[in-house]
This record gives structure tokens, sequence and C-alpha cells, in this order.
């Protein structure tokens, strides 16, 4: 599926004046491809550019977000220089040989005078306009106090034990039980199994409001509000998804070598853990990838279950509730945003070939 | 659950000499491994249902659980009288009726391009242009909440290098649905790769078909690639009605539960939420809960009515 690259300028001795239809129709191609590329690359940085804000905001300090905010969008500082115990800002000056770096000594509305920071020495220069009108001279100058300052109020390593341990023990929960499930109904003669399969998938479209308030209530009486286990438990009773996911994959796998195994004695159990696990997987890493990252993200639950346990909270719902109280300091509320997305992006990268795939798979299959 | 009756009834229909013991025995093992869902259904998808219709009933409220009374139509009548949930229902309609389109036609948009033969690099572009899917939301919303900043917001400052004051995002009216669909352009992730999915699963022969015939390629477009993907549009489309009237993370975040500016962004579900799980005010809860399950299921019958005339399930996928 690779785009097939094509010639675009002719080797040496060939005529730029080639007008064989031929080469008119490769210069054609090609300037389209340059065209649509382009084109995506335009969309694509528009599309990304909060996460350049989010990254450079975040590497500022107080002072420099005051400073930009209509200002540098990179983390910098004003040029300084010293002389004789005074701080001299740096300045932008054009000159008659051209623009120059230079500290501003004392300001003037119509003329100032300046120094060389490299040669202080020098005779003083007099610059004839109003030093308003000069731009300073930038530093790159990114701060990494935000994140240690972060890391401890929102006592980041706390949230990644609590998140850890409820993506963590939820996908086991959402393996075991989905895998259970699939195989189920991709390789065992149940009666109704076509009805089930169908109320199994149109359970999707529930409206998740009309099961939460009993839900809740639910874990309120039997005491489980204030504690892990309503956003733990239920993933070990499979999901829509997931079932279906696993299914498919189940669906395509030979037959022979269950059968096979079989002959040779081995039980579900046996051949469910032998040849079926084994050859399936890319689609197991899908549903537990996305088991994780779901976990990581969900806001809902984790809201609504750990009220008033702020030592129980995962990273989203701290997250919310710092930059709530911190909502005049975008360093911070972007550094915050910055640590709750590190991992599920890194781990998306690292694996994007099984998690795309798994998503392409419940998408098209219907 | 399921009685050993039907059990047997099915076993005699199908097998025709009553079930032998290894068939059985595959059937009980059948039931096992399907134990964890039977379990589940029932404990968190059936009775929740029945409880909430219960509960729509009573006046329960979990703080004072002891008062908890039959009221008849109480909560019912409520929900017509109830001035806030008025307001959500129109916010929540007005920004289905805006968000729906989009949702549809972004997704295909993007996958055209990313199909295009002439785009180079493609592994690379489909990578990160799924990759705002898998941001948690708090993360996405106040990164987004950054770039829609009046004065210091990236999107702003750009439109000023071009001359153009850009509006108060997030506090304006007038301009907080076109900044919750912003945002919302990091959801498309996963819409958008099926799309491209099925549109690489489409035959060339239909293409090449059409251009000896000298469809241009926009006719082949509208005539072959959208009626082949039409099941994938169908899908994202009943995915995308569920979504919209589940909405609720960005809006409630945005504005801290509050609906503002002003009630813009009153959504059902944030009106839900303070009812629920502010007021723990459940017997009306229920009943709004019934209210959106009946909505939703009207919506969700007429598109599955409309994909009749639609969607064509002549599928290429096999070749």
């Amino acid at each position: 599926m690779a785009a097939s690259t094509t010639r675009t300028v002719p080797r040496i001795g060939e005529s730029y004046a080639n007008t064989s239809p031929y080469y008119l129709r490769q210069v054609r191609k090609s300037g389209l491809v340059a065209l649509v590329t382009l084109f995506a690359c335009m969309l694509l940085t528009a599309y990304l550019a909060p996460f350049a804000y989010m990254v450079l905001t975040a590497f500022k300090d107080k002072d420099q977000i005051t400073a930009s905010a209509r200002g540098p969008i990179l983390p910098v500082d004003i040029v300084t220089f010293e002389h004789d115990g005074k701080v001299l800002d740096v300045l932008n000056v054009p000159l008659e040989d051209g623009t120059r770096r230079l500290a501003i000594l004392t300001k003037g509305r119509q003329s100032s005078v300046f120094i060389d920071p490299d040669d202080p020495t020098a005779a003083p220069i007099e610059w004839q306009g109003a030093w308003r009108t000069l731009t300073p001279v930038y530093e790159f100058a990114p701060r990494t106090g935000n994140f240690a300052e972060v890391w401890t109020r929102i006592k980041f390593p706390r949230l990644l034990f609590n998140t850890t341990f409820i993506a963590v023990t939820g996908t086991i929960g959402t393996l075991l039980s989905c895998i259970m499930v699939a195989y189920a109904f991709a390789r065992f003669p149940l009666p109704y199994k076509n009805t089930l399969f169908m109320v199994l998938i149109a359970t999707i479209i529930l409206p998740r409001q009309l099961l939460l308030v009993p839900t809740y209530a639910f874990f309120s009486l039997i005491g489980w509000t204030g504690t892990w286990l309503p956003l733990i438990v239920p993933h070990f009773f499979a999901n829509a998804f997931n079932v279906f996911l696993l299914r498919q994959y189940f669906l395509q796998l030979p037959r022979e070598l269950d059968e096979a195994a079989q002959i040779d004695g081995a039980g579900p159990l046996r051949i469910l853990l032998s040849v079926i696990i084994p050859q399936s997987y890319p689609v197991i890493v899908a549903v537990a990838l996305f088991h994780i990252v779901f976990a990581w993200n969900d806001y809902f639950d984790p809201l609504i279950y750990t009220l008033g346990r702020p030592d129980l909270q995962p990273i989203s719902v701290a997250i919310q509730q710092f930059n709530f109280v911190y909502s005049q300091q975008p360093h911070l509320i972007q550094a915050t945003a910055l640590l709750g997305l590190v991992l599920p992006v890194v781990l998306f990268f690292f694996s994007q070939r099984f998690f795309m795939r798994g998503v392409v798979i419940t998408g098209v299959d219907k | 659950m399921i009685s050993n009756e039907t059990v047997d009834n099915l076993a005699a229909t199908r097998r025709r000499p009553r079930g032998t013991s290894l068939q059985r025995e595959r059937r009980l093992w059948g039931w096992i491994f399907l134990s964890p869902w039977v379990i589940g259904f029932v404990v968190f998808t059936a009775a929740p249902i029945i409880a909430s219709l219960v509960f729509s009933f009573t006046n329960f409220n979990l703080v004072n659980r002891d008062a908890t009374a039959f009221i008849g139509l109480g909560n019912f009548e409520r929900l017509f009288t109830d001035p806030v949930l008025k307001v959500s229902l129109g916010v929540t309609f007005k920004f289905f009726v805006l968000a729906l389109p989009l949702s549809i036609i972004l997704p295909v948009l993007l996958a055209a391009l990313l199909n295009s033969r002439y785009l180079a690099g493609k592994r690379l572009f489909r990578t990160l242009f799924y990759m705002p899917y898998v941001v948690p939301v708090v993360s996405a919303i106040f990164i987004w909440g950054g770039v829609l900043n009046s004065d210091s917001g990236w999107l702003n400052r750009a439109l000023r290098l071009v001359g153009i004051p850009g509006p108060n995002w997030l506090d304006d009216v007038n301009w907080i649905f076109p900044a919750l669909l912003i945002i919302g352009l990091w959801g498309l992730g996963n819409a958008y790769l099926i799309t491209l999915a099925s549109m690489q699963a489409v035959p060339t022969v239909y293409y090449e078909a059409a251009r000896v015939d000298g469809a241009s390629g926009l006719r082949r477009f509208w005539h072959i690639t959208i009626p082949m993907i039409s099941p994938v549009i169908f899908f994202n489309t009943v995915l995308a009605v569920i979504g919209l009237l589940r909405y609720f993370e960005i809006p409630f975040i945005l504005s801290n539960g509050t609906g503002a500016p002003g009630n813009s962004t009153m959504f059902f579900n944030v009106h839900f939420y303070k009812q629920a799980f502010v007021f723990f005010d459940m017997g009306y809860a229920s009943a709004m809960a019934w209210l959106m399950f009946v909505i939703t299921l009207v919506l969700t019958v007429i598109l599955f009515w409309s994909a009749k005339y639609w969607v064509h399930y002549a599928s290429g996928d096999q070749n």
C-alpha cells in the first residue's frame, strides 16, 4: 500500500524538456503527492499543536507565564547584563551597520544610551529613537520546577499507584472473563447462542445513566462506595466490546488444532490455555491495552466512587480537582496534564500496531 | 437463568439422538465459560434496569433512606415541570444536531485523505492522527482550555496574526458550542481509523471499472467508496448517537458542573449528575434515566430502520 515513489527530477543527461505523455503524467503525479502530503502535514500540525502548547507552557515558570501572555510562546527569559552592580536588559538595536544586541544604560524617549555587553569598557553608544519600540533579546530557558512542584502537591507517586492498581487488576479481570465468554461463544454448542450474543451486543446501546443509579445505590448499601471495588469487580464479568473482539478472532482460528488436541485427550480448559490463547496474543494484547487506557482515562466512575476519599483517587479525578483549585496557574495545569497523558501515549506508541488492529476488528467486522 | 428444560428442548431439536454424553459435557463447559457474562448481565445490567424502573416511582434518597415511599407518577410529573431539565434537554438537543453531522462526516473526510494514493508517509500520518484519542479526557480538556484561552491561547494568537480578534471561546454563550466541538475533534480517532480500514478493503476492481467508464474521482468516491463503507458509517453513527446522549465529561469539567457560561453547558447528564450524586435524589434521577433510555431507544430504532435505505451489506470484504 506504500505510495509508489516517483522520480521527480530527470537524471543527468535527461532533458527537462521531456514532454512525453508518460513523463508529464509522472510530473503531475509527483506534484499531487507533494500537494496532498503538504496539506496533510498542515492539518496534522494544527491537530497536534495543542500538545506543543502544553509542553511549552509546562516548562515555563510563573514569571515567564505573566510575561508571555501575548509575548513569546517558548519558555524564555530576557537576557540581562550586569554592569556596575546594575542589571541591564539587552535589546535588539538597529544601527547603521546592522542590528546589534546592546544593554540599555539610560532609557530616554528620544534617545537612549547603550553599552556593548561583549565590550563594556568601550565608549557607550547613543541611539536615536524611542527605546520602547525595541524588542528584548530572549534566551531559551525551560524550567522544570513545575513538575517537581506538581509531583508533591498532587502526590503523584500515590496517584500513580492508585491508577496502576485499578488499571492492572481491572485488566486481569477483563482478560479472564472476556476470554472465557468469547471462547464459549466461539466454540461451544449453546442453546439460543445467537440470541444471547445479540443481547450482549445490545447492551452497548444502554445509556450509562440507566444502570448508574441502582448500581451506585447497590454498592453504597453493601458499603463499597469509598473503595476501589466498584471500579474493579464489574470488570470480572465481561463486556460487550472486548468479547466481540475476542470472539471474532477465535472464530477465524482453525478448528483442526482444537480437534487434534481433543484427540490427544485435552479437555476444553486445556485447549483454551494451550491452543487458543497462544494463537491469540495480538488480540489479547489489544484487549489489555484497551482496558489499561480505558482505566487510566476513566473519569466518571472514579469520581463518584472515590468521593470524599482523596487518598484513593486515580490520576484523572485528582488532576481535575487540583486544576480547579489552581485554575489561574496555567503552567501548573499543563504540567499535570502532561503527567496525566504520558503513560497512555507512550504505551500507545510502543504498541500501536496491536492497538490499531484491535480497533479495526471491532469496527469493520460487524 | 436458563432452565434445564430449555437446554434439553434445544438439544432435542438440534441433535436427533438426544445429546450424547460428550455433547452434554461440551454444553456444560459452554455454560461454565459463559457464566461470567451471564452473572454480570443479571447483576450489573438486568437487575439495575428493573431497579431503576422501581426507583423512578419512589422518592428514594440515599441520604434519607428510611423515608422512602412510593409516590406514583410524581417523578414523571416533575420531569414536565423541572425548568432546568427543559433547559438541559434543549442544550443537549442543540449540541446533538450540531455535532452529529460532524462526527459522521469528519472521520470519512480524514480517512479519505489518509487513503489517498497521493499521500506519502501514510503509516506515520495514520498513527499520529489517532494518537490524541488515547489522551485522558481530563488532560485533553485542560490542554484545550489553555489553547482556547481568549488572551494567551494559541488559537486566538493565531487569529490575531491574521488580524482577526478571536472570541472569548469558553466564556461567551455564543462561542462555547464551537469550543466544545473543537475539543471534540480529538475524539475522532476510532471512527476515522475503522473508516480508513474499510476504505482500504474496497476491491480496486470497482474503481478500475468506473475509471474505464470515465467516472471522475469525486463520482467514484460518491458512488463506490461511500456505498461500500456505508456499514462502517452506520456503525460510527450509532456510536456517535450513543456518545452524544452520554455527553458529560467535557462540559462538566470545563464548567465544574455549573453549566457556565449562563446555562449553556447545562447538558442533560450534568443535570442528571447533580440530581443523583449531589442531591442523591435517586428516585427523580431514575425517572430522568428512563427518559433518556426512551430517547436513546427511539433514536436507535429510527437509525436501524433507516439503515435499510442507505446501508449496503453487499460486502466486498471477503475478496
